[in-house]
């Protein structure tokens, strides 16, 4: 699903995010990505959703060799993957039935049909009884719970989450773990960005460690 | 006629983004009335004008089908030989009518009308001459064969004066042709600050809802749904300022119509003010939403791809 070929970046101001990534992350997988706040996870999940570009090297999606793919064809490669975000990125003014609904407008899906996806994700989030409730009336976890609705609610293949337990207490954040499993469990490719170490390696996933923009193990992929 | 799911899903979209815009600016009044206000004086400014000349125009060719000379006869000129003179100038093909006006139908009409009546029994004797008033035929309307018959008409040893009324008519023309070129410069100009308000409106809402298109782009909209509702809105507020004008200038309009009738009537002319005509409105209608729409399309190209989600 995704393919790291040596891949290098440096932001424009010198700083080299990452340096020479290689790994193979299949179908159908499900993976961690670990490493001290600054050590390029951040850098590694924008290069997936093409929120940058690399300076060097190539990396696929799909199959797909995103280091070749025009700007107008960005937002088709962003329709294959859910993002979910450390800090939720809701839209406020809206209820939470739109918010989740708003990939299968972009997609521009028929009316009938996201009614009927949107409450299939939000049931399995478990917040089917807050379609019609705003965001902000909601406590973190079920903030982060829509998110998480949104970002599978046109089936992507992949699913990117950067530090989505990150603003949650201990409990919470283990629930949405969960449902990463779950997804995962379905045929969903899942890799989260965490340094909550002590969580993820209870669960048990291979774990990506960066360090200062390298990948220390590359190999932890293939055992898996 | 059925259309296949995807163009109906298209357009059912186009809708729910247009009713989405306008709704936007029902919810934030105030703003959008100003902005709609500042478009519709801008619009109603040159439109008004343009109406104003028209009617100008109008009044102009209403004369100009009376195309007329006068000749005023010497004052030796007894009555019989003005009456001579005038049956000869009948026989003369270029000449479709002639109406003698004798110094005392002159002197009297006078008396009716200028109210100097008074004044007029103090002199001795009448100071009018007699004047025959000439409609040439319709062929000869143009300028220079009316010169023509002009200088044959001076020639005459009768003649003191023979003036061509149409001059006037002219120079009035010109005067409204070059009046009417200006408001053109001047709708251009206001247009431009019709494409400058709804840019910077624009520009505004864009900025508003920095985090909203962030988001969109982040799950993978493409620049034209992003777009839309923006190009929506200068559209709305380009309609609105258009039928905000329309609406001053009938406003107006209205106001003059009574006095310019008035006017009119003193001069027992029956004209009458024209209004907006249903096309002219139209006309107006599509100005604004083009200008409105120019005007977002600028906003938004060049604010929205500044917006990157990072």
């Amino acid at each position: 699903m995704i393919r790291f070929d040596n891949v290098s970046k440096r932001y424009p101001e010198g700083r080299d995010a990452l340096q020479a990534v290689s790994f193979h992350l299949p179908a159908g997988a499900m993976a961690f990505l670990t490493g001290h706040s600054g050590a390029g996870k951040s850098t590694l999940l924008k290069l997936i959703a093409l929120l940058e570009r690399s300076t060097r090297g190539q990396l696929f999606l799909d199959g797909e060799n995103l280091s070749r793919t025009r700007s107008r064809k960005v937002p088709f490669v962003r329709r294959k993957i859910g993002m979910i975000f450390q800090n939720y990125r809701l839209l406020f003014d809206r209820t939470v039935f739109d918010n989740v609904a708003l990939p299968l407008v972009i997609a521009g899906h028929r009316h009938q049909d996201i009614g009927r996806r949107v409450r299939a994700a939000l049931d399995k989030v478990g917040l089917l009884d807050k379609e019609r409730a705003l965001p902000i009336t909601l406590s973190g976890g079920e903030q982060q719970r829509v998110g998480i609705a949104r970002a599978v609610v046109n089936k992507p293949p992949l699913l990117l989450a950067d530090e989505p337990t990150g603003n949650l207490d201990p409990e919470l954040s283990r629930d949405i773990m969960h449902l990463f499993e779950e997804f995962n469990r379905v045929g969903v490719t899942v890799l989260i960005a965490s340094h909550d170490l002590e969580l993820i390696s209870r669960l048990g996933y291979p774990q990506l460690q960066l360090h200062q923009g390298r990948l220390l193990n590359p190999e932890v992929l293939e055992m898996a | 006629m059925k259309l296949p799911a995807c163009v109906h899903v298209y357009l059912l979209r186009h809708v729910q983004v247009a009713l989405n815009s306008l709704g936007r600016l029902y919810r934030a009044p105030m703003a959008s009335l100003m902005t709609t206000a500042v478009i519709g004086i801008a619009l109603a400014l040159p439109s008004g004008l343009y109406i104003l000349t028209g009617n100008l125009q109008r009044l102009s060719t209403q004369w100009d089908g009376g195309t007329s000379l006068s000749l005023f006869l010497n004052h030796g000129i007894s009555l019989d030989q003005a009456e001579a003179l005038a049956k000869k100038l009948r026989q003369w093909p270029e000449i479709e009518q002639l109406t003698l006006i004798t110094p005392q139908q002159a002197l009297n009409e006078f008396r009716e009308l200028s109210g100097f009546g008074d004044t007029l029994d103090v002199l001795d004797e009448n100071p009018l001459p007699a004047v025959l008033a000439i409609k040439p035929v319709s062929s000869i309307a143009n300028a220079s064969s009316a010169a023509a018959l002009l200088q044959r008409l001076r020639e005459l040893p009768e003649v003191e004066l023979a003036q061509l009324d149409l001059q006037w008519v002219k120079r009035f023309n010109a005067i409204v042709d070059i009046v009417q070129r200006s408001i053109w410069l001047l709708a251009s100009l206001l247009g431009l600050a019709v494409l400058l308000i709804t840019g910077n409106t624009i520009r505004l809402e864009i900025q508003n809802r920095r985090e909203e298109i962030e988001i969109t782009k982040l799950i993978g909209a493409t620049t034209a749904f992003i777009r839309r509702p923006f190009l929506y809105s200068g559209l709305w507020y380009g309609l609105a300022g258009a039928f905000l004008a329309a609406l001053l200038v009938e406003l107006a309009f209205l106001q003059l119509n009574g006095p310019v009738r008035q006017l009119a009537g003193l001069y027992e002319s029956s004209f009458r003010l024209q209004m907006l005509s249903p096309a002219e409105a139209l006309g107006l209608m599509l100005a604004g939403a083009i200008l409105g729409l120019v005007g977002a399309w600028l906003a938004v190209s060049r604010h929205l791809a500044a917006i990157e989600p990072g």
